[in-house]
């Protein structure tokens, strides 16, 4: 291969070190104006009346728009279309938009924010889960299983409880994981105009451009063919603007009524509130272990906390649980999940969306299970991993496996033998695996059509454009589609321009999210140059007289042994021969095995694998932590460009280790005269603390190579798998550090002093939340796995006996 | 409010302009002068996104008032390159992968500028102690220390040539 796989300078890195990538904010038209939203004070109120008559007449203001204006909901997934653009009666969160200014400038904007008047009836603000299960009142959405539970499922592949009961050590945990944001450094931001033709345009920070459309279509009622949204590069996306944004349906309805470009960059503070991160999750693992460390079943309880709207969260809550089965062989698994929704930003999905929660459970309970049986961490799961082309219990295919290299790799590179439980007091070190989807195997709205495609044109000057609804998030998509472009006709990168997430002009691609690009629009991409490498190889065979199997292309030249064509040369011949040259290709992913209700989630053309050894240092005295080092392996399948696929690595433990000891979004209640509001603890950068390049350790990475079948030129994802074993190594090596677990997230000093104590004390040496409150799961679904007799289906209660 | 009258020197270039008093440097540079090269993430102080160099030294344009900026040099990620050619510190950072979604990147740019015009071969933990104001969501820092070392080098080479 002449460019896979090769470490290259990304195709658009001369425009980011030059400051030309145009992000949205950027964007500054002739006769724009500047909107800005008022948020709800109040974490939980009805609107009595609202009055913009002094905000109207303010100096400068062009238009004000309110919940009158916005008649009809949105949502991410069909399922919760339960937003508003700006909330008309019931504010649900601190930040929840009531009204939009559109004024000359933002100073002028903000000004008259202050002039609308807005007399709210405070409710009650539910502000935990557990607050969420015992009040049905004041219900958050009319919507839901019941009172303020919004989403329970239940699922039983095969009798997992039994099997732990006659297994000979059952391990009972409890975990929490604290929600955190994305914290783009990019704030999102908007400019929504009418073309001179009258359509709608929107530049918008967003990573599903073609969601966005959709939503705008319905929420302007406008056919969606008068209406283009473009993707500017997100200046960090993490899954934060994969959603919805209330700002970009205001500034696009206020565009199309002023009849001029409007727009919004959020502050701050708006980010924070813009949330959509990292669910807060409560779990309770049961799992049931042979004396010689097989696992026999698992029994995973999760209690998510949403926040105020759906969003994501219906699949945010599958994923606490789908993809527990596919690192460890695990004969039978049952899985209970529950989402409340809480007077707090919605939650959603963020770099891991829902995994790495319940994987900082299970990969803690498994050092646990390994202590208690005196085996290393890392044989224990060498011993017990999932194989090769294998179906789940729950009915999940997977293809390649790379896991027991990228073990033996950290545990070789890290000299783990020698010292994992041999350091000296204060040091430990701690190993975790993981593993994650690349892209989901169903789309978020039903329908049959591809979730990729690419179009490509071939100018007679030689030059390639291509053509793809994907979105550049800092991640390298663009890269990755000139790179396999460019690696199938044998061109360079740099030839290859590409033209991306804007929905006027390139073919649909459902997003960059859920780690899809690389695999589903890199399979698209294959396709549309193939079609165009037979076009220009038949075309050039006919003029150097061979058959066109034979042509080779490689380096700018299509040749034939030692005669060759410029690869210019070669398109005008085939242009000559058929005429104007493009083609398209497409991706949908293969059909998954699972067919009960819920099988949607969790699917996948292929699964990535990471294995992390973290080097910890505890200081007992004040419980300080540094990290030293991290090791980490990750299975790509194939490598695109090295030097992205490490910043991805790189990037994602970066993330995991933040989140291990010190993101968190979190909520205090004000005092009762200042209104007992739910605020948000810390929406500022300084407050909201995450590492800086003073904190980040050293870090070795290592890329393994075991090509999937289903990956273009086998590869797999590397956004986001790398972050989830993270946490859980973090956790782990601050037990062989000091002997103290902290089975909650983030792992403060004052956790581990707090544990420290206990030690002392000779009480249980652990910090982590005590009890599971009782949810009100339902009877399971009960799917029996294939070595159970069952075809993927759900068989009713009473057939289950039969099955077995 | 009335505007004023204001004369900066960006990029080594006079500039006069008539801004609203209250603005930032950031404001003006981005607003008034069409240099969306500096960014922010915050404009309250604390992501470094908008640094740019004042007289050589890396300030926060968030934080400085343009009517303070008179007569003062001004150098923002725009003024970097020599011509259509990258400064060996640009270049780095494109090659070994220091900018992904970039938006970090010009404050971190000019912020190692100024490191490497006080100490030509910083060490990493000099580069990871003078980088520590500016937030980076993307990259884990590796890259982007290794960039400086690498630009360091390569400005090494040229100073020797
Ligand atoms: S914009 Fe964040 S420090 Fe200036
Ligand atoms: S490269 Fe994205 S914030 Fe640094």
């Amino acid at each position: 291969m002449n460019v896979v796989g090769k470490p290259r300078r990304r195709v658009d890195g001369r425009a980011k070190v030059t400051g030309q990538t145009r992000f949205a904010d950027d964007f500054a038209l002739p006769r724009m104006v500047h909107l800005k939203l008022l948020r709800s004070p109040h974490a939980h109120a009805l609107i009595e009346s609202l009055d913009v008559a002094r905000a109207q007449a303010h100096p400068g203001v062009h238009l004000v728009l309110t919940g009158k204006d916005f008649p009809v909901t949105f949502g991410i997934l069909p399922v919760t279309q339960d937003e508003y653009a700006l909330a008309p009666e019931h504010v649900r969160y601190v930040g929840d938009p009531v009204a939009g200014v559109v004024a000359r400038d933002e100073q002028t904007a903000t000004e008259a924010l202050d002039l609308i008047e807005v007399r709210y009836r405070p409710l009650e603000p539910i502000a935990t889960p557990e607050e969420a299960l015992a009040k049905p009142e004041p219900r958050i959405h009319a919507y839901g299983e019941r009172g303020n539970i919004h989403r329970l499922q239940a699922f039983q592949f095969g009798d997992a409880d039994a099997a732990i009961a006659a297994s000979d050590h059952v391990f009972e945990d409890i975990f929490f994981y604290e929600g955190n944001t994305h914290l783009p450094i990019e704030q999102h931001a908007c400019v929504a105009a009418l073309d001179a033709d009258g359509k709608l345009t929107l530049w918008s920070s967003t990573q599903v451009p073609h969601y966005v459309h959709r939503a705008l279509a319905r929420v302007l009622r406008m056919p969606a063919s008068q209406i283009r949204v473009i993707a500017t590069p997100n200046g960090g996306g993490f899954g934060g603007k994969t959603d919805i944004c209330n700002h970009e349906l205001v500034a696009a309805k206020a565009a199309l009524v002023l009849g001029r470009p409007v727009k919004i960059c959020l502050n701050r503070e708006e980010v924070f509130y813009m949330h959509r991160g990292r669910h807060p999750v409560l779990m309770k693992f049961r799992t049931g272990v042979t004396k010689d460390g097989k696992l026999t079943g698992m029994h995973l309880q999760t209690l998510v906390d949403g926040g105020a709207y759906g969003s994501y969260g219906v699949a945010s809550t599958f994923y606490t649980g789908a993809l527990q089965t596919v690192t460890y062989e695990l004969p039978r698994y049952q899985f209970e999940a529950a989402r409340v929704f809480t007077n707090k930003p919605p939650c959603g999905p963020k770099r891991g969306h829902g995994t790495p929660q319940p994987r900082y459970g299970q990969e803690i309970q498994l050092d646990k299970i390994a202590e208690r049986l005196d085996k290393d961490p890392a044989e224990l799961r060498l011993a017990m991993l999932a194989k090769p082309n294998s179906l789940t219990a729950n009915w999940l295919r997977i293809g390649s496996i790379g896991l027991e290299q990228c073990i033996k790799t950290v545990v070789e590179r890290s000299d783990w033998k020698n010292r994992y439980r041999k350091l000296p007091q204060g040091r430990g070190l701690g190993l975790a695996c993981g593993a994650y989807l690349c892209g989901a195997g169903l789309p978020i709205y039903w329908n049959k059509m591809p979730q990729s495609g690419v179009q490509l044109l071939l100018d007679r000057s030689g030059q390639v454009t291509l053509f793809c609804g994907a979105t550049e998030i800092g991640q390298g998509s663009d890269d990755v589609l000139a790179a396999i472009v460019s690696e199938v006709l044998g061109i360079d990168p740099y030839e290859v321009r590409c033209v991306t997430g804007d929905t006027g002009m390139t073919p649909v691609d459902l997003g960059s999210y859920s780690s899809r690009v690389t695999l589903m629009a890199g399979n698209a991409a294959i396709q549309a140059a193939q079609k165009l490498k037979s076009m220009l190889a038949e075309a050039a065979a006919e003029d150097l007289e061979v058959a066109p199997e034979r042509i080779s292309f490689a380096n700018g030249r299509v040749s034939f042994e030692s005669h060759s064509l410029t690869f210019a040369e070669a398109v005008v011949l085939a242009e000559a021969k058929f005429g104007t040259l493009g083609a398209v290709g497409s991706y949908s992913p293969p059909r998954a095995p699972g067919k009960y209700k819920g099988a949607g989630v969790g699917p996948s053309p292929a699964y990535s694998y990471t294995a992390c050894v973290v080097e910890a240092q505890v200081d007992p005295r004040t419980g300080w932590i540094t990290i030293p080092k991290i090791w980490i392996a990750h299975d790509i399948g194939r490598t695109i460009n090295p030097v992205l696929a490490r910043g991805q690595v790189e990037g994602s433990v970066y993330m995991g280790l933040s989140e291990a000891l010190m993101e968190e979004q979190v909520f205090r209640r004000l005092p009762p005269k200042l209104s007992r509001a739910l605020v948000h603890k810390m929406p500022s950068l300084l407050e909201y603390k995450s590492i800086t390049s003073l904190e980040m350790p050293e870090m070795d990475t290592v890329l393994i190579e075991d090509p999937d079948p289903n990956g273009p030129f086998g590869a797999k994802e590397v956004g986001q798998g790398p972050l989830l074993p993270v946490p859980p190594a973090v956790a782990n090596a601050i037990y062989d550090a000091v002997g103290v677990r902290i089975d909650e997230i983030p792992i403060t000093p004052d956790k581990v002093m707090r544990a420290l104590e206990k030690k002392a004390k000779g009480e249980a040496p652990r910090v982590g939340p005590e009890r599971f409150p009782d949810v009100p799961y339902p009877q399971p679904l009960i799917v029996p796995p294939a070595w159970e007799g069952g075809d993927g289906s759900e068989v009713k209660r009473h057939d289950a006996a039969a099955v077995v | 409010m009335r505007h004023a009258q204001l004369a900066l020197s960006v990029n080594g270039e006079a500039v006069e302009t008539s801004v609203a008093p209250y603005k930032t440097l950031l404001e003006v540079l981005r607003e008034d002068l069409g240099l969306t090269g500096t960014k922010h993430g915050c404009e309250l102080g604390e992501c470094g996104a908008c640094a740019v160099l004042i007289d050589g030294e890396p300030q926060l344009s968030c934080l400085v008032l343009a009517l303070e900026c008179e007569a003062r040099e001004i150098e923002t990620v725009e003024g970097m390159a020599r011509g259509a050619q990258l400064h060996p510190l640009q270049a780095a950072f494109a090659d070994l992968g220091a900018a992904q979604c970039g938006y970090c990147t010009p404050g971190i740019l000019l912020t190692a500028k100024a490191l490497l015009a006080r100490e030509p071969r910083p060490t990493p933990s000099r580069i990871k102690e003078a980088i520590s104001g500016n937030l980076c969501r993307c990259t884990g820092y590796q890259q982007i220390v290794e960039a400086i070392e690498e630009g360091a080098r390569r400005m090494d080479d040229e100073r020797r040539r």
